[in-house]
């Protein structure tokens, strides 16, 4: 027991320890919230590309020692015009056009990282170097909480009716094509902050593996996002917990414990589930086919 | 009486192309229900957009109060998170600035809104969970709460079952008789035989006034061209429009 209290306290004796378990809660706020709504609005497969294309401005503000959210703001600047660019082709989709030019601005920064000339220390931006953050980092993190906090607070309601029906949004006064825009620049905000800490590689888990657990067991959003923070933080400090006793790289571990996790809410909750929707089923009325097709007050 | 929707000789393009629908001219007073009858594409949506301020008049004029839209429940996602409160709360947004959320107010309006469609016992259940009737209702509600007099619905009956039939009915004919103007679009001709007015539309308009001397059979061919079917043995007094019914007896009225 004493040996247990021991294991769970030692990190925290570490100062290096103490700022990353603080870092991983806050981007594990950040990142639990935000999560949920790229889930629901199906936003997993852009944040991945949106992180993974912000590589080759990390390399560059890195190796002119310009700071990393410049940079890493300069390079979803620039993927996200060529994606606009390349959709517009006719012959090339969207779907394509996306995985066109991640893969090649990621090549693109991997070749700067990885060349013999760059300094080391350059494969952080790729997973990550949550053991080193420094306070700056840490303010970054918790005014990104603060702004998210104030961004999905007041457009909660919005975002819900938008996800719902986006066609029926103009009736409601509501410009859906508004609401993407603040969607997707505070995706991107999270990206920027969460990057320095988990990496281009890795931190897609913190904001889909929470809150892909959360929705397995909430039915409501407010409760989905509070559990997804949950799951986001004290998954993410297991994660600490796990690379500190077995001596494993911080980022990778953080992101495999959540990913583990959402993969057994999904097994738990598969059998929990099917019933429930039995049960709704049955409870509808009979089904336009099963029953005569005489119109009302016949 | 003053009309709550009068358009005069209205054209409505969307951006860059020709007109989607030209030569609207009706006026619909409060307290009746139009049917909208028309072929998919034929600019029934495109005159509940052009209503709704989504989309300008290329020409013609258009007076129009307050509209608020009932979506097809097809259109929704059944995943989604959230109960049937939250669902008929998103009515208040309209008049909330963006820097307000939705309060007690306009939670208890809200749920007054779901009691009044009947639905007051469903209040905390998920929408996804609820029968396509319901999930109607749900969206009548969040409408109500929007407190538009003119309601636009956009064919609210297809995919119901009998029962959920009647009851929309039902509740449709109290909201006109509260002084609401309803204007829905619907395939089914039998059903607009038993309401107030009727408005043809083929990409122009062919017709509008009440049913029985609207619904002709040649006022019926044009609306739906090609794809109308006179019903066997009916002597091409009855018609039938892409959607099928099994029964050739219409001389009788709607109880309700």
């Amino acid at each position: 027991m004493l040996a247990l209290l021991h294991d769970l306290t030692d990190p925290w004796r570490e100062p290096l320890l103490r700022r990353a378990f603080l870092e991983v809660a806050l981007l594990g706020l950040a990142g639990g919230a935000m999560g949920c709504w790229v889930v629901l609005y199906r936003l997993s497969y852009s944040a991945e590309s949106l992180a993974h294309s912000l590589l080759p401005g990390l390399v560059l503000a890195a190796l002119l020692g310009l700071p990393l959210l410049l940079g890493g703001a300069a390079g979803i600047l620039v993927a996200a015009l060529a994606v606009a660019l390349a959709a517009r082709t006719p012959v090339i989709g969207r779907d394509t056009a996306v995985a066109i030019v991640v893969t090649t601005l990621f090549g693109l920064g991997a070749l700067l990282a990885l060349s013999a000339d760059s300094p080391p220390g350059l494969d952080g931006l790729l997973f990550g170097d949550v053991l080193g953050v420094d306070d700056g980092d840490l303010w970054l993190a918790g005014g990104l909480v603060v702004a998210l906090g104030v961004v999905l607070g007041l457009g909660h309601h919005r975002l819900l009716a938008v996800g719902l029906d986006r066609l029926s949004a103009p009736s409601l006064g509501i410009r859906a094509g508004v609401v993407d825009a603040v969607l997707l620049v505070a995706l991107a905000a999270t990206l920027l902050v969460a990057v320095q800490g988990l990496g281009n590689l890795l931190v897609v888990a913190l904001l889909v593996a929470p809150a892909l657990t959360a929705g397995r067991f909430t039915r409501r959003m407010g409760p989905m996002i509070a559990v997804s923070m949950a799951v986001a933080v004290l998954g993410g400090w297991g994660g600490l917990y796990l690379s500190y006793h077995a001596g494993i790289a911080a980022g990778a571990s953080v992101a495999g414990v959540l990913c583990v996790v959402a993969l057994l809410s999904v097994a738990l909750t598969r059998r929990r589930r099917s019933p429930r929707t039995r049960r709704g089923a049955r409870s509808r009325a009979p089904s336009p086919r099963t029953s005569p097709s005489a119109p009302a007050g016949r | 009486m003053t009309a709550l929707v009068r358009c005069e000789g209205l054209a409505v393009a969307y951006p860059g192309r020709p007109p989607a629908l030209t030569g609207v001219s009706f006026a619909a007073p409060a307290g009746v229900r139009v049917a909208v009858l028309g072929p998919n594409g034929g600019g029934k949506t495109t005159l509940f957009r052009a209503l709704l301020g989504e989309l300008p008049a290329a020409a013609g004029t258009l007076d129009v109060a307050r509209c608020a839209v009932v979506p097809q429940t097809e259109r929704s996602r059944l995943d989604f998170p959230v109960s049937a409160l939250d669902v008929a709360v998103m009515g208040a947004l309209s008049r909330l600035p963006w820097w307000r959320r939705p309060g007690r107010a306009e939670r208890a309006k809200a749920a007054e809104a779901l009691e009044r469609v009947g639905l007051g016992d469903r209040i905390d259940h998920t929408f996804g969970d609820l029968s396509g009737g319901q999930r109607q209702r749900v969206l009548v509600a969040r409408a109500l709460v929007q407190d538009a007099p003119v309601l636009l619905l956009d064919e609210p009956f297809s995919g119901l079952d009998t029962a959920s039939t009647d009851r929309l009915e039902r509740l449709l004919a109290d909201l006109a008789a509260e002084g609401r103007t309803l204007l829905i679009a619907t395939h089914d001709v039998d059903q607009a035989r038993t309401w107030d007015l009727v408005l043809c539309v083929n990409r122009h308009q062919i017709a509008y006034g009440p049913p029985a001397e609207t619904l002709t059979l040649p006022v019926l061919e044009e609306t739906y061209g090609a794809s109308l079917l006179a019903l066997p043995g009916s002597d091409g007094q009855v018609v039938c429009p892409p959607h099928h019914h099994d029964h050739g007896d219409h001389d009788h009225d709607h109880a309700h």
